[in-house]
C-alpha cells in the first residue's frame, strides 16, 4: 500500500503554499512514496522511554544583554523587497473590501 | 606556479613581500576566465572587489602592519552565505539578484582576517542535494571528470578550490555538504563541530544541522581557516561560548607522522555495507596506513548508525519546511502573480510553486507531512528519539576510541543524471556523514586515494569540541599518503 496519496500530497502542497502543477503531482507522490517507505523504518527502533533531542547544543535561554544597538535603517531593510510603498513592504490585498 | 601553492603557502609570501595580494589575486581571476567556462563553480566572481581587498592588504603591508597567516588569499564563499552588497541567491529563483544588507559572522572574521573574497558559488538549492545538479543555475563539473558530479551541496567551492580557481572556501554542512564534495573532488572538507562556527547569515536550511565550516587542498589549509570562522558569536543563540580547540597545531602535530597511542574506531555497522569496492578498499589501506604511524584500531558498535539516515531525512525536512516558510514574496526575492487581482495566499503560492525547484518542493512537502498532526509522534517525534540514541552511540564508542573513522560517502563522483529520477539513491550519498550532524561532534573529509581514477575521501569523527582530534588524523594520513592532483583541464 502506498504511505502517501496524490490527495494527501495536494493537501500538504496547499499547507505548504506551493501551487504545484498536476504533473508535480503525479510525480511527487510516487517519489514521497518510496521515500517515506524508506524512512519509515525509524519506527523499527524502541524508543518509548528515551528522551528527545532537538538540539545537540546543551543551552536555553540565551539572552543578550538588553542595551540598544544599531539596526538595519528602513532603506536597506526595503531595498530587497519585490515591492515597497511609502517606507513599507506593499503586499497584495488580504481583506475584501466589502468587509 | 601561484595558483597551485597552499594557503600556508601564499600566506607567508604575501606576508614577507614575495609575492603581493593583488598578483596572486590576478592569478586566480585569470586561472577561472580559463577554466570557468568548464568547470562552473561560481554564481557570482567580484572581480573590482576581490582586487581592491587584495590591494588594501599589500596596503595595510607597506604601511608595516603584521598580517595575520591567511591574509591576502583568496576565498570562495558558497552562495548560502549573506555577503553585503554582493549577491546571495542559495542557488535558487527565489532569491535572483538579491543583495543582502548584512554580512554573515563568517564572512566578517574573513574580511577581519584578510581573505580577499572572489565570489559566490554554486550549490544544490537551498543547500539541498549531493551532487549540485539541483542548482537552479545549472550544475558545476567535477575538475576530475567534467561529466561527473562534484558532490553536494557545496560542489561549487569544493571543484573551485580542486581547478586551483581558488586557495580555499567556505561551506556549509547540513548533512556532509561539505565532506562528500571534499570527498569526491580530492579536497579536504571539514564540519566544525555544531555552534564551533556561527550560523548568522547562513540561510538556514535545518537549524538544528546547519555548520559552515572550512574546504582546502591540505590539512593545514583547512585548520588555519577553521581557526579564522569558529569561535563564539553573540548574534547566533546556538553559538557556544567555549574557546576553539588548537586546530592549527593539532595539524601540524599530524603532519609529524605520529599517531602513537591514538585509537581509531572502526564503525562495525558501516563496515564495507553500502560503499563501492574501490572506496571500501581505498579506505582499508588508508586504516592500516594509519596504523603504521602508531594507531591502534578499534572495533566499535553504534547499533543505531543505520537509523541515522532516515531520522535525518524526517528531521531535516521537517526543519526546511519551517524555515523556508519565510520565502513569501514579500520581503525579498521573487513575487509571482501580483496583478490586483489575486489575494495574498494565492501570490504566495505562485511566488513559491515558480521559486523553488523540485527537490526543494519535495522537501516542503515531506516535512510538513512529518510535522502534521497524526504523524508528528510517529516521524518527527520518532526521528528526534533516535538521535538522542545515536548521541549514546558516539559517547559510548569515544570511550573505547579517540576518533571514529569510515569512508567520507558510499561512492565517487557519479554521472550526471545517474541519480536525479529517485531521490532516495541521492540520499544514500549521505550515508557516513549524517551521523556525525544528528550528534554536533565535528567531521573531516581528506583524500585517501582513487578508485577508479576518481578521489576517494576518508572520514575521521571526533568527539564535540575535539576538533584537534580529527584534524591531527587528518594530517597524519596527508603525510602518509602521495598527494592527489585532478588531470590538466
Amino acid at each position: 500500500m502506498a504511505a502517501i496519496s496524490r490527495e494527501e500530497v495536494a493537501h500538504l502542497a496547499h499547507l505548504a503554499r506551493l501551487a504545484v502543477t498536476d504533473e508535480e503531482l503525479d510525480t511527487f507522490a510516487g517519489q514521497l512514496d518510496v521515500i517515506l517507505q524508506a524512512v519509515a523504518r525509524i519506527g523499527e527502533v524502541a524508543a518509548a522511554d528515551i528522551p528527545p533531542t532537538s538540539h545537540s547544543v546543551p543551552l536555553t535561554n540565551v539572552l543578550r544583554e538588553d542595551v540598544m544597538v544599531a539596526c538595519l535603517p528602513r532603506d536597506e531593510a526595503l531595498a530587497g523587497a519585490p515591492d515597497a510603498q511609502d517606507g513599507r513592504f506593499r503586499v497584495p490585498r488580504i481583506l475584501d473590501e466589502e468587509a | 606556479m601561484v595558483i597551485e601553492r597552499t594557503a600556508a603557502e601564499l600566506g607567508r609570501l604575501i606576508g614577507s613581500g614575495e609575492v603581493s595580494a593583488e598578483e596572486v589575486t590576478r592569478a586566480h581571476l585569470d586561472r577561472m576566465t580559463e577554466v570557468e567556462p568548464k568547470v562552473h563553480a561560481f554564481l557570482h566572481v567580484a572581480t573590482e572587489r576581490a582586487l581592491e581587498a587584495a590591494r588594501a592588504v599589500d596596503a595595510r603591508r607597506a604601511a608595516g602592519e603584521q598580517l595575520g597567516p591567511l591574509a591576502g588569499v583568496p576565498i570562495a564563499v558558497k552562495d548560502v552565505i549573506t555577503t553585503r552588497g554582493m549577491p546571495t541567491t542559495c542557488a535558487s529563483k527565489i532569491l535572483e539578484g538579491w543583495v543582502p544588507p548584512y554580512d554573515a559572522t563568517v564572512v566578517e572574521r574573513l574580511h577581519d582576517a584578510g581573505l580577499v573574497v572572489l565570489g559566490k558559488t554554486n550549490m544544490d538549492e537551498f543547500a539541498m542535494g549531493s551532487s549540485t545538479e539541483y542548482s537552479a543555475y545549472g550544475p558545476t563539473n567535477n575538475p576530475w571528470d567534467l561529466g561527473r558530479i562534484p558532490g553536494g551541496s557545496g560542489g561549487g567551492s569544493a571543484a573551485a578550490v580542486a581547478a586551483y580557481e581558488s586557495a580555499l572556501g567556505i561551506g556549509t554542512d547540513t548533512g556532509g555538504s561539505i565532506r562528500q564534495p571534499g570527498a569526491v573532488t580530492g579536497t579536504v572538507g571539514a564540519k566544525p563541530t555544531y555552534g564551533g562556527t556561527s550560523r548568522y547569515g547562513l540561510v538556514a536550511f535545518s537549524s538544528s544541522l546547519d555548520t559552515p565550516g572550512p574546504v582546502a587542498r591540505t590539512v593545514e589549509d583547512a585548520a588555519l581557516l577553521h581557526a579564522v570562522i569558529a569561535g563564539h558569536d553573540p548574534r547566533d543563540s546556538t553559538s557556544i561560548p567555549a574557546p576553539v580547540p588548537d586546530v592549527v597545531g593539532a595539524a601540524r602535530l599530524g603532519a609529524t607522522g605520529d599517531l602513537t597511542g591514538v585509537r581509531l574506531g572502526l564503525v562495525r555497522e558501516f563496515s564495507g555495507e553500502g560503499a563501492e569496492p574501490g572506496v571500501t578498499a581505498a579506505v582499508r589501506d588508508a586504516v592500516e596506513a594509519l596504523t603504521k604511524l602508531g594507531a591502534e584500531v578499534v572495533e566499535v558498535s553504534c547499533p543505531h548508525f543505520p537509523y541515522a539516515l532516515p531520522a535525518y531525512y524526517l528531521i531535516a525536512p521537517s526543519e526546511c519546511s519551517s524555515n523556508l516558510a519565510r520565502f513569501d514574496g514579500v520581503r525579498y526575492g521573487l513575487r509571482v502573480g501580483d496583478d490586483g487581482t489575486r489575494s495574498l495566499e494565492e501570490v504566495m503560492s505562485l511566488t513559491r510553486e515558480a521559486g523553488f525547484g523540485a527537490e526543494v518542493k519535495r522537501r516542503i512537502i515531506l516535512g510538513t507531512y512529518a510535522l502534521s498532526a497524526g504523524y508528528y509522534d510517529a516521524y518527527y517525534g520518532q526521528a528526534q528519539k533516535v538521535r538522542t540514541l545515536i548521541t549514546r552511540d558516539f559517547t559510548a564508542a569515544f570511550e573505547q576510541a579517540d576518533v571514529l573513522v569510515s569512508p567520507t560517502t558510499p561512492f565517487v563522483a557519479f554521472p550526471f543524471g545517474s541519480r536525479t529520477s529517485d531521490p532516495y539513491q541521492m540520499y544514500l550519498a549521505d550515508l557516513y556523514t549524517i551521523p556525525s550532524n544528528l550528534y554536533g561532534g565535528p567531521a573531516i573529509s581528506v583524500p585517501c586515494g582513487l578508485s577508479e581514477g576518481l578521489p576517494v575521501g576518508f572520514q575521521v569523527m571526533a568527539p564535540t569540541l575535539g576538533d584537534d582530534r580529527m584534524y591531527r588524523v587528518a594530517a597524519a594520513l596527508e603525510s602518509a599518503i602521495p598527494p592527489l592532483t585532478p588531470p590538466a583541464l
